[in-house]
């Protein structure tokens, strides 16, 4: 594992089914924050989820005018059952199909379990990686150094 | 990064002494179930350790997942404005699985308060700005999901069980 892209990096560009009939490319994001959230999987314990409390954060990261993603290798069928039990407000990205490719290309891959690590990036308004974060893969890694890196964008709204 | 954003103050819901040694913060949310099970635990510690352990008990309610944690935050702090938090907080706890609409406007006759200047105060958003605000802080501390626990300060990261928390403020207080 040679590691999670690092800050100074252009964000690799990807285009990964929203929907079953939607795709989103990173390049149509342009001109405002991102946070891309890279997890493991769909469906991990409710009340610890990341994605639940992402989503409970999200004018948080309004503020700074930012849109987050979440990445994960779930397909749209389970992404969208997911999102619908827990009133997700954001767009889960399926990163199916070549499996787990976009995870690749950032350094989020685990290998060996086959699924996304809990990897954390901050895109800035041209493209440019920020910030990032590798979390052990049990640890949820909260949203303070997301909204602290969101602060030195000076992206304030 | 992983440490309370905000120490604990004048304005917090304390149980035990201020100069107590160790003071064990929890981010709560009423209706996870999670919560629910370290509500008993909290209070094994609290007897096992006595006054050498002061407890904070802040908001945290994921309310995408929980309809009723806003509303029953909010309650317990309009308990808290008549000074009876911890009381709520128990009956909050210990109706959790019943909790609705209707039994949160139940709860305040258990407590001698008047349901009806509750049914306004959680019409009116009252409480509110007080949940949120705990909330952000929350938030900014790293909490990461319900129920999150800081050991003087620090975040816990372990297991919240009985025995790995005892030992955990055992460290602390060695």
């Amino acid at each position: 594992m040679a590691g999670i892209l690092t800050p100074g990096t252009l964000a690799p560009d990807f285009t990964l089914p929203v929907s079953l009939d939607r795709k989103l490319s990173l390049k149509d994001l342009r001109g405002k924050p991102v946070i891309l959230a890279f997890y493991p999987a769909d469906w991990s314990p409710v009340c610890g989820d990341q994605m639940a409390l992402y989503n409970e954060i999200l004018p948080e990261f309004e503020k700074y005018g930012a849109q987050l993603i979440g990445i994960s290798v779930d397909g749209v069928w389970c992404h969208a059952a997911y999102a619908k039990d827990h009133h997700l407000h954001f767009p889960l990205l399926a990163d199916f199909e070549p499996k787990g490719a976009v995870s690749r290309a950032y350094g989020a891959y685990h290998q060996d379990a086959g699924f996304s690590e809990r990897a954390l990036f901050v895109i800035n308004k041209d493209g440019l990686i920020t910030w990032s974060y590798l979390s052990p893969i049990g640890v949820n890694p909260g949203a303070d150094g997301i909204l602290e890196a969101l602060e030195e964008l000076g992206a304030a709204v | 990064m992983t440490r309370l954003a905000i120490p604990v103050g004048a304005k917090d819901h304390r149980q035990g002494d201020q100069e107590a040694p160790c003071t064990l913060v929890e981010y709560g949310d009423y209706q996870c179930p999670s919560c629910g099970q370290a509500y008993p635990i909290v209070k094994r510690l609290q007897k096992h350790f006595g006054k050498r352990l002061a407890f904070v008990f802040r908001n945290f309610p994921l309310t995408q997942l929980h309809p009723f944690a806003e509303p029953a935050a909010e309650t317990a702090e309009f308990a808290g404005a008549h000074h009876k938090f911890w009381e709520m907080h128990d009956l909050l706890y210990e109706n959790q699985k019943r909790l609705s609409d209707q039994l949160l406007l139940q709860l305040p006759q258990q407590l001698n308060l008047d349901p009806d200047e509750l049914a306004e105060a959680l019409q009116s958003g009252q409480f509110e700005p007080r949940v949120k605000a705990d909330f952000t802080a929350g938030v900014r501390s790293g909490v990461n999901g319900t129920p999150t626990f800081f050991i003087n300060g620090q975040r816990h990261d372990g297991s919240y069980d009985y025995e790995s928390m005892v030992e955990a403020i055992d460290r602390i207080l060695e």
